[in-house]
């Protein structure tokens, strides 16, 4: 004998408004909380320019005139020389890892799949028996 | 044209206006920015090679992406695009998941182009002689401006962007054409190209933001619901979409690199602008500041459409709140959805800085692009060749899954190197967010309601 459909709850105005609210405050978190606690952009360093010449922060003829073009100029920045190209030259990635880190990473994104796959397969199954075993 | 169809027992549709050429504006609209802006900083991640190899890897992975998804979008055409191809296909969770992917991929994008144009007309501004100018109104109004747009009517919204869309591939074709590459007067390749600054390694970091030349293709299919023929135009706006975003993404590459040292290249917000003023021309600085204006418009614009109406879609199907699936009476959008993501999209863009915006983005696609290739592997499983009918049929199945599954794995590690915690902090909102779906959410879900497409019982169950 087909099992009787499921019938869901109907959610009061006041429960659909918590539920908005909640994504939109976890919406924010994810974006707040890396920039909040500084670690947004932390894979980056700078590198130490001891000259900053064009030639000394490596820039040959054309590269130069090109940066000059844009509005950039050689030495040092301060507020006598705000348009230096010194910070943009030095600005670097920094690739070093601790593989530890990587693999946990690995980790959280693999176990994420896995269970959103697995869960997702245990509810499709409820969704197949309704549509086509009760009818 | 309209044509109303009841689904879900809904008396109020979306429109079937839709032709070929609206599903190519939608998917090139989207993603054309990607030329104009954020491309680069694969640049500053690996180099000026580096980030052409990252963008043929990149247009290899979108070529996967709109093979996999012309054929699952022509046969389960509906509103929502992936969203609802994983509903019908892996199950509710996955659904959820994936409805996010869609809405945080596009409203982050929408945020980026937002702080494109906001940055733009403050530097034009400022050198135009008005030093006081500032960007953020201009971030408001175009957010507004564009949701006003999308709250009024899809058709006017995408022949908007057809018409935009169309004239910034024609500004970076005349760029193209106007620093004569054939004479060298302009093109300095041989002076500012300076190999690979961080090794392969640096390639491979470089996928990241490679990912920016195409990202958003996959849009095409949020308008299912609203095309005359799915079966027709899905596959061909998208497929024809991709072999533009290739030539566009090259002759991006190719002017940029010739014109600017790498270390500028790599952090520069509006590139393809700046490669204009490099000319010393006017005309040439006029059309890409046009340009840039209007792919930010163009793809803000399709973005805010298809996120809008992911959030539809699970609204009608009470993923989300119920309140969320209305159509509106009289213009017949969905107008609840757009009014939500309008805060969304302006905090971002307004707090955020561009390469973290650009990310939150790229993750989400990323982990999109992954649940594609797993997709449509249970697609031709569960459902083989002729047991349902599809609109399209890709070759050479399962290579371009496999295919998609690794360079979606190298994207992931490529995010890791420089942007390892905001990868943590998307994945631990994703798991919250399943969280809330699976504990809370899912009791409001009619269970057999959401299988709508006509085909038999899937192989196995």
């Amino acid at each position: 004998m087909a099992k009787a459909p499921y019938q869901p709850p109907v959610q009061s105005k006041l429960g659909q408004t918590f539920d908005t609210l909640f994504l939109l405050v976890l919406v924010m978190a994810s974006l707040f909380v890396p920039l909040y606690l500084g670690l947004a952009g932390g894979g980056k360093t700078t590198l130490e320019l001891k000259d900053q010449t064009w030639a000394g922060m490596g820039q040959n003829a054309t590269m130069q005139a090109q940066w000059e073009k844009l509005g950039y100029t050689q030495g040092a920045k301060t507020d006598a020389n705000p348009t230096s190209a010194a910070d943009l030259i030095s600005a670097r990635f920094d690739y070093t890892f601790e593989p530890l880190e990587l693999v946990l990473t690995a980790l959280v994104v693999i176990g994420y799949f896995f269970i959103v796959f697995h869960w997702s397969k245990k509810e499709y199954r409820e969704v197949i028996d309704e549509r086509f075993n009760n009818k | 044209m309209s044509q109303s169809t009841a689904i879900h027992g809904e008396k109020i549709s979306l429109l079937r206006v839709l032709g070929p050429g609206h599903v190519w504006a939608l998917g090139v609209g989207i993603v054309l920015v990607g030329e104009y802006m954020g491309w680069n900083f694969a640049v500053g991640k690996g180099g000026a090679i580096a980030a052409l190899i990252a963008c043929w890897f990149a247009g290899l992975l979108y070529t996967c992406v709109a093979m996999i998804d012309s054929e699952v979008t022509s046969t389960v055409a509906a509103a929502g695009g992936q969203y609802a191809q994983a509903k019908h296909i892996v199950g509710p969770l996955m659904a959820f998941n994936v409805g996010l992917f869609l809405v945080f991929a596009y409203t982050m994008l929408e945020a980026g182009n937002a702080i494109t144009l906001g940055y733009l007309v403050q530097t034009v501004g400022s050198m135009s002689g008005f030093a006081d100018t500032h960007d953020k109104p201009f971030i408001v109004l175009t957010i507004m401006f564009l949701a006003w747009l999308n709250y009024r009517g899809v058709y006017a919204t995408l022949t908007f962007n057809l018409v935009i869309t169309a004239i910034a591939f024609v500004a970076i074709l005349v760029l193209f054409f106007a620093v004569q590459p054939w004479t060298g007067e302009y093109m300095k390749h041989r002076e500012l190209l300076t190999g690979l600054p961080y090794g392969w390694l640096g390639v491979l970091a470089a996928l990241h933001f490679g990912m920016w030349f195409y990202l958003g293709i996959e849009g095409t299919t949020q308008a299912a619901e609203e095309v005359r023929s799915p079966a027709r135009a899905l596959p061909l706006g998208t497929m024809t979409g991709i072999i533009t975003l290739l030539i566009a993404a090259t002759l991006t590459w190719y002017v940029c690199a010739g014109l600017m040292p790498w270390e500028y290249l790599g952090q520069a917000v509006t590139p393809l602008f700046d490669a204009a003023r490099l000319t010393d021309s006017t005309v040439l600085m006029v059309l890409l500041f046009i340009g840039t204006i209007f792919s930010t418009l163009a793809s803000a614009n399709g973005c805010i459409n298809d996120a809008s109406r992911a959030w539809f879609s699970m609204g009608r199907d009470r993923y989300l709140p119920q309140v969320f699936g209305a159509v509106h009476p009289k213009y017949r959008t969905p107008y609840r959805s757009i009014v939500f993501l309008v805060p969304v999209a302006l905090v971002f863009a307004y707090f955020a800085p561009l390469d973290q915006v650009i990310t939150f983005s790229i993750l989400s696609g990323l982990l999109e692009y992954t649940f594609m290739a797993i997709n449509v592997m249970m697609f031709r499983q569960k459902w083989p060749l002729g047991t349902i009918k599809r609109g399209y049929v890709h070759p050479f199945h399962p290579l371009p899954a496999i295919v998609l599954l690794v360079l979606c794995s190298a994207t992931y590690f490529a995010v890791f190197l420089g942007y390892g915690t905001q990868l943590v902090a998307m994945m631990v909102f994703y798991i919250v967010a399943s969280l809330w779906f699976a504990l809370h959410r899912y009791k409001f879900v009619r269970r057999g309601a959401q299988f709508t497409m006509p085909w038999p019982k899937p192989v196995g169950y």
